[in-house]
């Protein structure tokens, strides 16, 4: 950028900014300062003073070093073989599997094989770099750089051809080949795309219901044993799954299992807790979906969904490791800290007539994380 | 006479025919390649360490390619359910995923496997975070503008598209970490308004976790996305190649020249060998530390989680946005809106994205410099600039730093209630102060730089004078340094535009050109620009008067003489 | 700040001389830090002269906070010092006095697990003081947690209950995770199986209770079981980082990786020495 004279030339010393709108050093007008161009704005206010003479390396002026670093460099790259050969030999003498080898607590093949293969490589590598700092020639060279455009001509050219061709094409003048194309086109993109409407199945109403039904056992995850009230004590959790996961079909064959066991562990997974009954306070309609200060609750988070089970028996709080909702299980479930949005839902138990837990219904409201037409 | 060349005296022997020469011919003769090789096998490239950061970044790609390609022979991308009966004794018998069982054969039942494994995930974690502080690197330094913003907006592209890698790719073993965080993910899809639900069943063909999922990240993961990075990675190279490399202000440097060395042999030797130190680096720490143990994780069930659940590092910050952002949600005429997820995990990283892709196209609208740059600034001769990124990084630490609450709770002894309460604060706050604390701190140095060019260094020698007082004696700068200092733009800052020009014809554009102008102000205003001739000139003299005067009189007291360099006291270079 | 030329700087003090003095501190009180050593009560036979001496014992040591009866001592504001012990019973106290959580140093969220400061038989005697007061969980019984001749489906199993009610405050490893208000679930790296077993059925503190009624005394033996195989469990892949997941994972990238390569690459562009002066190539 050229210095363009202003109005009002002032002497001031460039060290006094001020802080008002301009700087003093950008106010001050030259009328004698250099006329400066474009290309050359570091010439200003020093000339360059060009390439600094070449100074050699000790390796370039003794020979004696040179074949030192020399053998250096070749030193490095044979300690990498003997790095490549071990590593060979680490692969067969150190075990894996059923009795691997343990040195010092720790597992001995990993150790070997990624020492001998990390010095390996870097040996290579430190040799490589240690012949270009030595040996090679560090000369310093200078190549011109070209402008990122190319000429005018060129441009000129490259328009020119392609406005010919659009030309010769003649779709300027031809809109209804024009149009027609570019519907025919867009059309035929919808082939890939309506193919992708089988990814999955639509959600209807899948997400708002889970495997709870009124009458369903309630019971100890993986052990699978059902629960009475008084099994439990006061400062209790029990990380719960509806009996029908270990239930199984005459065959001896689990009801449910694989993708769609997971499927419904992800929604029908609870937590049972037991606290003083006076530490509860049940909202309106729900003082009949406890058993005697036993509570039993999602364990599904309604954040993001990850399984909550951290429970804070003192403070009745339930915490969540993912991003650290935390829910009042003494008061229906509400968000008391945290990213959560919605309170934790309930599932309403009683008992059957054998004495163990079981739900009164399926949830009352769709589980896990909230979306769109959730209500 | 002959004009013989040689005295015949022994008979004439063909020379010797270079091999390298005969396949270059042959190639030639089929490709036409001798041009371009012509050019570009002693092509010169500068030297400097910050130049080498993105290398860190290309090398451990190839790092990727080769672990992953090993990696593909042994895992199995299948969540059909097995029951485990291979080495590792606590799981046996266990029901998990195909994938999982995979992945623990790998490392227990594959020799080199558990090594391949860490290595592949250490190469992962090394090429974002070289992402990054190449980033960093190429902002600070001004290497993004014309013609690089192209470049710019590839190197972003890689960015993103190397952290979605790193997440397809850490899900793969289906373990329990992983799993709780494609759960994450099936709930942040879920938020998202209207389609929501559709997207998450058509992603996990179903409900979570379905039975499609691995697979199908398994397929982004090794074919898709490296696919599309290895085209960015070959355009950015090729743009590189095309542009030649930036180069630091300094003697016999112009914005016309590359100084420098060869490609072959300095640069080949240099960069390839950098090559094998990243494998070497990432190879020992494959072996010497232990990087996501599955098997002490588990299989992923939906019904268990760890404590400390954290992703990876590089997708940190979404999740401590997550985690500090409070649980809004708003319920209308039966519908949902997650501002809590859909804000921090859809919204934020989307505009966090856009603002650092169009950061050159808004620094060039600001300064209106339409030229080809090839020498780089000082972070501290661009402060508006500087202060910007380390306001951008600020906040990404920040909520980087939220993400490990936990963690930082349990190890320091903090309540996480607490932090994630000076997160919600300082995530507002803390990029602003870093703005204007940079800012400052850039200033000061560039007065610093221009107290050194012009009264010269402070020697350490402190000189007394007849009548007591005491001086350091500043000696003039080399003239190298004297140039490197002043190598810089003098920045003009245009008048405000007016409503309307000198023949009455309203600026239609006048508001807009003249927030421009008002920007502009703002990210050169505080600059201390070079000194003229005059001035460097008159500096000196000045200088060299005072020196005069502190020892004019009785000989000077030196308190200490210590062997000066080259340059003589009172003589300039 | 002025750029000083270092010629004078040279043997002035280095600029990491004061981060060593800081690490050397550190080490010094780090290492003087001693090793709790848990002591394990046998089970006595609860009779008068022993309950006698607990309470005489429970007097000196624990009424302060929890009343002369072990009824609890309840602030003005309704905050407790220390809770009731009617029925909390001898497992309760074999675990908290014998991990050397109680006596508490002070009140506070978390009792920290630090020296024990009575022997064997003294805790005996205060855990049968408390177990007098109301009945409660015994310290539990040898074969319940024992684990000398599991077989590894057990282990197994244990694992599965382990990862099911346990890791989401304890961590995949046992290396603990925190509750909220700067409370803590502890590492389980220095514990006794005898002292899980009692800590799983009282439920210290924030834990919760596992009733020998759901969690059954063989479950709890499977998971006391799985617990020792995988404190015991080599390190395979190199060192484990604290075992606790990316967070300290990714410090390792960023430290060791990126601050290696980064170091190596100011090397690789470094300049090389220089031949002296006069020398010719």
């Amino acid at each position: 950028m050229s210095t363009t004279p202003h109005d009002g030339p002032t002497g001031t010393s460039p060290e006094s900014s001020r802080e008002n709108d301009l700087p003093a050093a950008m106010e001050r007008p030259r009328a004698d300062a250099p006329a400066v161009h474009p290309g050359d704005t570091m010439a200003d206010p020093l000339a360059d003073p060009g390439l600094p003479a070449h100074q050699p390396r000790p390796t370039d002026v003794d020979p004696r070093l040179e074949r030192r670093a020399e053998r250096q460099v070749a030193t490095l790259f044979g300690l990498s073989s003997v790095f490549a050969v071990l590593f060979v030999i680490s692969y067969f003498v150190f075990n894996i599997g059923p009795k691997p080898t343990i040195i010092a607590g720790y597992g001995a093949a990993n150790i070997a094989l990624g020492v001998c293969l990390g010095m390996a490589f870097l040996l290579i590598g430190v040799g490589a770099i240690q012949w270009a700092r030595k040996l090679m020639s560090d000369v310093e060279m200078v190549e011109m750089r070209h402008p990122a455009a190319s000429s005018d001509e060129d441009r000129e050219a490259a328009i020119s051809s392609v406005m010919a061709g659009i030309d010769d094409s003649g779709i300027a003048r031809r809109p209804l080949i024009r149009n027609s194309l570019l519907g025919a086109l867009g059309t035929a993109a919808l082939a890939p795309l309506i193919v992708l409407r089988d990814l999955g199945p639509v959600p209807g109403d899948k997400l708002a219901h889970t495997v709870w039904k009124k009458g369903m056992r309630l019971t100890n995850d993986v052990a699978g044993t059902p629960i009475k009230p008084e099994d439990m004590e006061i400062g209790q959790l029990v990380n719960g799954e509806p009996a029908i996961f270990y239930a199984k079909k005459a065959d001896g064959e689990p009801v449910i299992e694989g993708t769609e066991l997971n499927q419904a562990k992800a929604k029908a997974a609870i937590i049972i807790v037991r606290m003083r009954p006076e530490d509860i306070t049940p909202a309106k309609d729900r003082e009949d979906w406890g058993v005697a200060g036993i509570l039993c609750f999602s364990k599904i988070c309604t954040h993001v969904g990850c399984p909550i089970s951290l429970w804070e028996q003192q403070t009745h709080h339930l915490l969540c490791p993912c991003h650290q909702s935390t829910f009042d299980l003494g008061d229906n479930g509400k968000v008391i800290f945290g990213p959560a949005g919605r309170s934790l839902p309930q599932l309403p138990i009683t008992v059957d007539s054998e004495g163990y837990l079981v739900a009164q219904s399926d949830f009352t409201e769709p589980v896990g994380p909230s979306y769109w037409e959730r209500g | 006479m002959s004009t013989a060349t040689t005295n015949g005296a022994t008979a004439a022997r063909a020379a010797k025919p270079n091999p390298l020469a005969a396949v270059g011919t042959w190639a030639d003769e089929r490709t036409g390649l001798a041009g371009l090789a012509k050019k570009q096998v002693r092509k010169i490239f500068p030297d400097h360490w910050s130049f080498m950061l993105g290398e860190i970044a290309l090398w451990s790609f190839v790092v990727l390619l080769l672990t992953g390609t090993f990696l593909t022979l042994w895992y199995k991308p299948g969540m059909s359910e097995v029951v485990y009966n291979g080495t590792y004794d606590q799981l046996r018998g266990v029901s998990m995923s195909e994938a999982y069982a995979s992945t623990l054969h790998i490392s227990f039942d594959v020799r080199g496997g558990l090594l391949l494994r860490q290595m592949h995930h250490w190469a992962a974690e090394l090429f974002i975070a070289a992402m990054l502080v190449h980033l960093m690197r190429v902002y600070f330094t001004g290497a993004f503008r014309k013609p690089r913003e192209l470049n710019w907006a590839i190197g972003c592209l890689l960015l993103l598209l190397g952290t979605l890698e790193g997440f397809t790719g850490y899900s793969l073993p289906d373990d329990l970490l992983s799993g709780t965080g494609l759960r994450a993910a099936d709930g942040f899809t879920r938020s998202v308004p209207v389609i929501g639900t559709y997207a998450e069943f058509f992603l996990f063909g179903g409900e979570f976790p379905g039975d499609a999922i691995i697979s199908r990240l398994y397929v982004a993961h090794v074919l898709l996305i490296p696919g599309v990075l290895l085209a960015l990675i070959g355009a950015h190279m090729l743009l590189l190649v095309f542009h030649k490399h930036t180069q630091w202000p300094g003697p016999g440097r112009t914005n016309d020249n590359v100084v420098g060395y060869p490609l072959l042999p300095v640069y080949a030797a240099k960069a390839g060998g950098f090559f094998f130190i990243v494998f070497g680096v990432t190879a020992l720490m494959g072996g010497l530390l232990t990087l996501n143990p599955v098997w002490r994780f588990g299989p992923y069930d939906p019904s268990q989680v760890t404590a400390g659940s954290q992703p990876d590092w590089y997708m940190g910050w979404p999740d401590g946005a997550l985690r500090i952002m409070p649980g809004w949600e708003t319920h209308l005429w039966g519908f949902t809106l997650s501002w809590n997820i859909f804000l921090p995990i859809i919204v934020l990283p989307g505009l966090m994205f856009t603002i650092l892709l169009m950061l050159p196209f808004i620094e060039s609208w600001i300064t209106k410099d339409k030229r080809e740059h090839h020498l780089l600034q000082r972070p501290r001769n661009a402060p508006t600039r500087t202060a910007t990124m380390v306001a951008l990084m600020t906040f990404y630490g920040i909520t980087w730093m939220a993400s490990a609450n936990d963690i930082l709770a349990i190890k320091l002894s903090l309540n996480f209630n607490d932090i994630t309460y000076f997160n919600r604060v300082m995530v507002f706050l803390g990029p602003v102060l870093a703005f204007l604390i940079t800012r400052r701190w850039c200033i000061s140095l560039q007065r610093a730089d221009q107290d050194r060019l012009l009264h010269g260094y402070e020697s350490g020698i402190i000189m007394r004078s007849p009548e007591g007082a005491y001086a350091e004696r500043h000696l003039p700068v080399s003239e190298t340094e004297a140039y490197t200092l002043t190598a810089r733009d003098r920045e003009e800052v245009p008048a405000l535009p007016s409503a309307a020009d000198e023949d009455g014809v309203a600026n239609r554009k006048v508001h807009l050109e003249r927030l421009r102008v008002r920007a502009n102000r703002f990210w050169f205003g505080s600059n201390i620009q070079k000194p003229t001739a005059e001035e460097l000139e008159e500096a000196r003299h000045h200088a060299d008067h005072e020196l005069q005067q502190i020892s004019t009189g009785s000989e000077p007291h030196r308190l200490e003489a210590p062997e000066l360099e080259s340059s003589d006291p009172g003589q300039k270079d | 700040m002025r750029l000083l030329s270092a010629r004078l700087s040279a043997k002035r003090r280095s600029p990491i001389a004061g981060l060593l003095v800081v690490l050397l501190g550190l080490l010094a009180v780090g290492g003087a830090y001693t090793l709790i050593s848990p002591a394990s009560a046998d089970t006595q036979q609860a009779d008068q002269s022993t309950v006698q001496e607990g309470h005489r014992l429970f007097l000196v040591g624990c009424s302060t906070c929890h009343g002369d009866n072990g009824q609890g001592v309840v602030t003005k504001r309704g905050t407790q010092y220390g809770p009731a012990l009617a029925g909390v019973g001898a497992a309760a106290v074999d675990f908290q006095v014998g991990t050397g959580r109680m006596p508490m140093a002070r009140p506070g969220a978390q009792a920290q697990k630090k020296k024990v400061l009575y022997s064997p038989s003294e805790i005996s005697a205060l855990a049968a003081y408390v177990a007098s007061l109301a009945p409660g969980p015994s310290v539990p019984a040898k074969e319940s947690y024992d684990t000398s001749n599991v077989k590894n489906s057990s282990v197994v199993r244990g694992g599965e209950f382990f990862r099911t009610n346990c890791t989401a405050c304890h961590n995949f490893a046992g290396a603990g995770g925190a509750l909220s208000r700067g409370k803590y679930a502890p590492a389980l790296d220095n514990v006794s199986n005898k002292h899980i077993y009692e800590a799983l059925v009282t439920g210290p503190q924030q834990m919760p209770v596992f009733s020998d009624e759901v969690l059954k005394p063989n479950e709890k033996r499977d998971i006391i079981a799985y617990i020792n195989s995988v404190r015991d469990q080599p390190n395979y892949g190199g060192s484990s980082l604290g075992s606790l997941g990316p967070v300290p994972e990714g410090l390792a990238n960023w430290v060791v990786g990126i601050g290696a390569l980064v170091a190596i690459a100011v090397w690789i562009a470094s300049h090389s020495v220089r031949a002296k002066k006069g020398a010719k190539a």
